[in-house]
C-alpha cells in the first residue's frame, strides 16, 4: 500500500463521516448495539487469535477485556446521548454535538482487539468515522476484527466506509496518515515514539504515553488482601495492560510479612543471582526484550535460566534503590514485579515518584491503605492522574473494576506530554456548538424541547447505486428525451429495468 | 509563466498571439470572443491555473481524461519510474507492459471481450472497432445516432455528426447511416436490409449533451443487432472508467457488447493511449493477419504503464464507493439549484458522475460556461447541443471541494440567468 492509496482510505472516510454526522440518536444507538453484539459474540475467537498471533497475554483475560470493551462499554454508556442537542435553561444555552470527523486509531500490539473494539465503539457512539492502523505484529487479528465490526455496523445502517482498516500497516504509511490534513484527530496508544509522532504531526491528537505503575502497601493495609489484589492484577493478561503494577514499595517493617504473603499467593521471589539472570534475559542493552511481553511467569523464568515452581504466577525481583540504572524500575509489561523496601512513608512516596518519573509520568499508581490522609498525600505528591485504592491497578485504572471510565486509552495529561488527562471516553470525540442567549433574557428554552437538527440524508449504508436519472425520476428529465412516449409506458419500462438492474446489482458489492 | 530548465514560456499575451499566428486562429479567436482568456499553466488535482494566476476547478476534465485529477501523483510516479527503462516501444513485438495492460483490461471487461487492439487516441480506436466489425461481418454499413460523435479520424469522422465530416468532404452517407437517438423503430428500419456491419453508440452521447438512453433502448438496439447479425460497439471513451459508478457504463445495461472502445481517461491524462476491446468474433482478424492494422504509437509502452496504474486506482473498492457518495451529493445539490430557478435551469440528466445540465435557451450553456469561468469553475457546453452544459466532476473529489463546487455553480447559474433572458443576446 502506498501513502497515496492510504490517503484514498481517508478520503472515503471523510465521505462516510459526512453522512454519519447527520444520523439521529435512534439510528446511532441501533448501530452501536448491533456492532457491540457482533463484537461480544466474537470475543473468544479474537482472544484466542490475538494470543496465537502475538504470543502475548492470556486467552481468558482477553475474553474478559473484549467483552468489557464491547457489551460492557455499551452498558456503561447506554443512557448517555452524544447525538441529540442538550438544553441548559439556567445558562440559556443550547448545545449541539459535532463529531470530530475522521479518527485515525493507532492500535498497539499488546491489546489489539480490545483496543479496536474500544475505539470503534467510541467512534460509533459519537458519529465519527475511524481508520484503524493496526500494529504489524497483530495485523491479522486486527484486520479481521475491524472488518467484522464494519460489516456489523453497515448491516445496521452505518454508512459504508465508516470503519476501515489499513491492511498493510507500516511506519511510513502511518506517518503519512498522521500528518494528512484529511485526518481530524489521532487516537494513538502505544510507545512514546508513536505518541510524539502523533503530536508532531500537525493534526489534533489524543495521544497517551506509557505507564510505569508504582504500588504502595501502607502498614495500615489489609496485607493479605493487598497482595492478593496486586498478584491478580499482575497475572491479568500477563500484565500487558499499561496499568499493570511495575514496582511494589513497602516499609521495611512490613517487608518480611509482604514476602511471606507474596510467596503464599503464588509469587516467586528472585533474590541475588536469579534476579541478575532475569534482568539479563529481560533487558537487552537497557531495552525491554519484546519477547517477554505478555508471557507467562514460568516461560520467562525458563528463558532466564531460573528455576521456579510450576504454579508460579508472578516473578518478584527485590532491589535496593529506585534509580534509572536499576532495570527493574522500568516498565515490564510482563508478570514481573520489582520490590523495594524503604525506611519511612516519606521515602515510599519518594520511591513512587521516582518510578513514575523514570517512565510513567501522568499515568497511574496504586495504594493499599486504610488511611484517607495517606491517600490524599500520595495523590498530591506523585505525578499521576489516577490513583487506585485497595484494588488491583490493571483493571482498576482501566475503569473495569472502579468508577473510572472504562478505557483502553488512559490520558497522561500535561505531566505525561498529552493533551488528554482522563480515561478516553466518547465525550472526548465530540465538540459542542453552543447557542447562547443573554443570561439576562427570559427564555426558558421550552421551544427547543424536542427539536432535532439531525436527519438522515443518505438512503442507508451508502447512497444507492447511481442509476440514470430517467430511471428513478422520469418527470425531472425533459427536453425531448421522452417526447411522444406516454407516462404509463415509461413507468412500465422503468419498473422492468429497475427489476433487471436489481438482479444485476445484487451481487455486485460496491460496484 | 513557466521557467523550466529546457523551456521558458513567454508572457501570456505573446502565447495568445503566437497561437493565433502559428497554431489555430479560429479557436484562439473564439475563446477570446467568448470572454474565456484562458492559457492553462499549472495544474494539480482538480485545479487549473491560468497564466494570469486565476485558479479554476476543472469540471471539463477533457471528457474524463482527468478523471483522477491532473498529474495524479500515483500515475506520475509510475510513468517516471518506467521512463528509467522504457520508451514507446516497438509496436510489432510482444511487450511486457502491453501484455500486462491487455490482460488487465480483459480481466475487468464485460464478459465476452477477449482481445485488445491499441490506438493512440479514441478516434483511432473507433476506426479499429469499425474495421474489425466490417471484417468480421464482411459488411460495410455502419449505423450511429444523429448528433453522434466518435472522433475525427477517417471512419470515426464519417460515422459522427456531419458538422465535422461534411466540412472536410469526408462524409459518406452511403455507408454511414444515422438514426435519431432513443428511436427503436428508426433503428429497426436502418437495420432491416441486413447489410449493417455494426451499430456504434456512446452509452450516453457526450457531445450531444448526455441525453440519457430511455430505459430499454440500449437493450433493444442490441437485440436488433443480434437479429440481423450486426455487431454492437459500445463507445465508452467518455462514459467509462467508473464515471457512472460502474467501470463501464454499459455494465449497467443487460448487454454484452461485441466491441468496447476506451480512450481519454484510460491513462490518467499522462500519456496518450486508447483501446478497442474485441470479442472472439470481432477480434478474429488478429489470428488471421496480425499485421492488418498497425500503429506506431498505438499501445505505446509508457501509455501502457500509465493505463495500468489508472485502471488499478479506478477499480479500488474505495473509489467505487466515493463515486456513490459524490454522485449522491451532486444529485441532491443540483436538484436544489434546479428547484430554485426551474424556468432557467430546466433539467438535469445524470448517471453517476455524468451530468448534462439543461438550460432554457438554445445556447444557454455558453452563458453558464462563461459565468462559471468568472466564478472559478471550468465546464464546457455540449458542442452539438449548446443548451446543455457538460458537468463532469472528478471521481476522487473530496467533500470539501464538492461543497465549494456546488456553491460556485449555484452562484454562477443564477448570475447568468438574466443576461441570457435579454432579447437578441448571443454569446460568441
Amino acid at each position: 500500500m502506498t501513502p497515496e492509496r492510504a490517503g484514498l482510505v481517508l478520503e472515503q472516510a471523510r465521505w462516510a463521516a459526512r453522512a454519519f454526522e447527520t444520523y439521529d440518536a435512534a439510528s446511532v444507538s441501533r448501530i452501536v448495539e448491533a456492532t457491540a453484539e457482533a463484537a461480544d459474540l466474537a470475543a473468544t475467537k479474537y482472544a484466542e487469535w490475538a494470543v496465537r498471533e502475538t504470543g502475548m497475554g492470556v486467552v481468558a483475560d482477553k475474553v474478559a477485556k473484549n467483552k468489557a470493551c464491547s457489551s460492557g462499554l455499551v452498558d456503561e454508556y447506554r443512557n448517555r446521548d452524544f447525538v441529540s442537542p442538550r438544553l441548559d435553561p439556567d445558562r440559556r444555552v443550547i448545545e449541539l454535538p459535532r463529531p470530530a470527523g475522521v479518527v485515525l486509531g493507532v492500535v498497539p500490539t499488546t491489546n489489539p482487539v480490545a483496543s479496536i473494539y474500544f475505539k470503534v465503539l467510541l467512534c460509533l457512539m459519537t458519529r465519527n468515522a475511524i481508520v484503524i492502523a493496526p500494529h504489524p505484529r497483530a495485523k491479522d487479528c486486527s484486520v479481521d476484527a475491524a472488518r467484522l465490526l464494519a460489516a456489523a455496523a453497515e448491516a445496521a445502517g452505518a454508512p459504508r466506509g465508516v470503519i476501515q482498516v489499513l491492511e498493510e500497516p507500516s511506519i511510513p504509511i502511518m506517518e503519512a496518515l498522521m500528518s494528512d490534513p484529511r485526518t481530524d484527530v489521532i487516537l494513538a496508544t502505544g510507545g512514546s515514539a508513536v505518541v510524539r509522532a502523533a503530536y508532531s504531526s500537525g493534526n489534533p491528537a489524543l495521544s497517551v504515553g506509557p505507564g510505569n505503575v508504582p504500588t504502595f502497601i501502607d502498614a495500615s493495609a489489609d496485607l493479605p488482601a493487598a497482595v492478593r489484589e496486586i498478584l491478580a492484577s499482575k497475572a491479568f493478561d500477563n500484565s500487558v495492560l499499561c496499568t499493570n503494577e511495575s514496582v511494589l514499595v513497602v516499609e521495611r517493617s512490613v517487608g518480611p510479612a509482604v514476602r511471606r504473603e507474596l510467596q503464599r499467593a503464588g509469587a516467586a521471589i528472585l533474590d541475588g543471582e536469579d534476579g541478575v539472570r532475569l534482568r539479563r534475559a529481560m533487558f537487552d542493552g537497557g531495552n525491554l526484550n519484546p519477547e517477554v511481553i505478555g508471557r507467562d511467569a514460568t516461560w520467562i523464568a525458563q528463558l532466564a535460566g531460573v528455576s521456579v515452581p510450576r504454579s508460579t504466577r508472578v516473578l518478584v525481583v527485590p532491589f535496593a534503590h529506585v534509580v534509572d540504572e536499576e532495570l527493574m524500575t522500568h516498565e515490564k509489561l510482563s508478570p514481573v514485579l520489582g520490590l523495594v523496601e524503604v525506611d519511612s512513608v516519606a521515602a515510599a512516596f519518594e520511591a513512587c515518584r521516582a518510578v513514575v518519573s523514570i517512565g510513567g509520568a501522568g499515568h497511574s499508581a496504586s495504594i493499599h491503605t486504610e488511611d484517607p490522609r495517606m491517600v490524599m498525600d500520595f495523590a498530591a505528591r506523585v505525578p499521576v492522574l489516577r490513583l487506585t485504592v485497595n484494588v488491583g491497578n490493571s483493571a482498576g485504572s482501566s475503569g473495569l473494576t472502579t468508577g473510572l471510565a472504562p478505557s483502553m486509552t488512559l490520558g497522561t495529561g500535561f505531566m505525561g506530554g498529552s493533551s488528554l488527562g482522563a480515561n478516553l471516553q466518547p465525550s472526548h470525540l465530540v465538540n459542542w456548538t453552543a447557542c447562547a442567549y443573554a443570561t439576562a433574557s427570559v427564555n426558558d428554552l421550552e421551544a427547543y424541547r424536542g427539536l432535532n437538527p439531525w436527519r438522515l440524508t443518505t438512503g442507508g449504508p451508502v447512497p444507492p447505486w447511481p442509476v440514470a436519472s430517467n430511471l428513478h425520476e422520469p418527470e425531472l428529465i425533459q427536453s425531448g428525451a421522452h417526447a411522444g412516449v406516454s407516462a404509463a409506458l415509461i413507468e412500465q419500462i422503468r419498473r422492468l429495468v429497475v427489476e433487471e438492474l436489481e438482479g444485476l446489482v445484487g451481487g455486485a458489492g460496491s460496484g | 509563466m513557466f521557467d523550466g530548465n529546457t523551456f521558458q514560456s513567454p508572457a501570456k499575451s505573446e502565447v495568445i498571439s503566437d497561437s493565433e499566428t502559428y497554431w489555430n486562429p479560429g479557436k484562439t479567436r473564439f475563446w477570446t470572443a467568448a470572454g474565456i482568456d484562458l492559457v492553462i499553466d499549472r495544474r494539480e488535482g482538480y485545479y487549473l491555473w491560468d497564466m494570469g494566476g486565476k485558479r479554476l476547478i476543472d469540471l471539463h476534465l477533457n471528457g474524463g481524461t482527468y478523471n483522477l485529477g491532473h498529474r495524479n501523483p500515483e500515475v506520475m510516479a509510475a510513468v517516471i519510474d518506467a521512463m528509467g527503462r522504457f520508451d514507446m516501444g516497438n509496436h510489432h513485438f510482444p511487450s511486457m507492459t502491453r501484455a500486462a495492460l491487455s490482460r488487465a483490461l480483459i480481466e475487468t471487461a464485460p464478459n465476452g471481450l477477449t482481445r485488445v487492439a491499441f490506438g493512440s487516441g479514441g478516434g483511432e480506436a473507433v476506426d479499429i472497432a469499425l474495421k474489425s466489425a466490417r471484417h468480421a461481418t464482411q459488411k460495410r454499413k455502419i449505423v450511429s445516432v444523429v448528433k453522434a460523435y466518435h472522433g475525427h479520424t477517417g471512419l470515426a469522422l464519417a460515422t459522427g455528426d456531419d458538422r465535422f465530416g461534411k466540412f472536410f468532404l469526408s462524409d459518406r452517407t452511403d455507408e454511414f447511416v444515422q438514426v435519431p437517438f432513443n428511436d427503436l423503430t428508426a433503428m429497426e428500419t436502418a437495420l432491416a436490409g441486413g447489410d449493417v456491419a455494426a451499430v456504434i453508440l456512446e452509452t450516453i452521447p457526450a457531445t450531444y449533451g448526455f441525453p440519457l438512453p430511455q430505459p430499454g433502448y440500449i437493450e433493444g438496439v442490441k437485440r436488433l443487432c443480434e437479429r440481423v447479425d450486426a455487431l454492437y460497439i459500445a463507445d465508452e471513451v467518455q462514459t467509462g472508467l467508473m464515471r457512472t459508478g460502474a467501470l463501464w457504463a454499459i455494465e449497467k445495461h443487460d448487454v454484452r457488447p461485441d466491441i468496447l472502445v476506451t480512450g481519454k481517461g484510460l491513462s490518467g491524462g499522462m500519456y496518450p493511449i486508447a483501446a478497442a476491446l474485441l470479442s472472439d468474433r470481432a477480434g478474429a482478424w488478429l489470428d488471421e493477419d496480425g499485421f492488418a492494422h498497425m500503429s506506431t504509437f498505438g499501445g505505446a509502452e509508457l501509455g501502457c504503464i500509465a493505463a495500468l496504474k489508472t485502471l488499478e486506482i479506478t477499480t479500488r473498492p474505495e473509489v467505487g464507493l466515493m463515486v456513490h457518495y459524490v454522485s449522491d451529493f451532486f444529485a441532491t445539490g443540483l436538484a436544489e439549484i434546479h428547484a430554485d430557478c426551474p424556468d432557467w435551469f430546466v433539467g438535469i440528466r445524470q448517471n453517476g458522475l455524468i451530468f448534462g445540465l439543461e438550460f432554457n435557451h438554445p445556447e444557454g450553456a455558453k452563458y453558464v460556461m462563461r459565468s462559471l469561468y468568472e466564478h472559478g469553475v471550468w465546464a464546457i457546453f455540449s458542442t452539438l447541443d449548446p443548451a446543455v452544459l457538460q458537468f463532469k466532476p472528478g471521481i476522487l473529489l473530496s467533500p470539501e471541494l464538492c461543497d465549494e463546487i456546488l456553491g460556485r455553480v449555484g452562484i454562477a447559474v443564477r448570475a447568468c440567468r438574466d443576461e441570457a433572458a435579454r432579447p437578441g443576446r448571443r454569446v460568441s
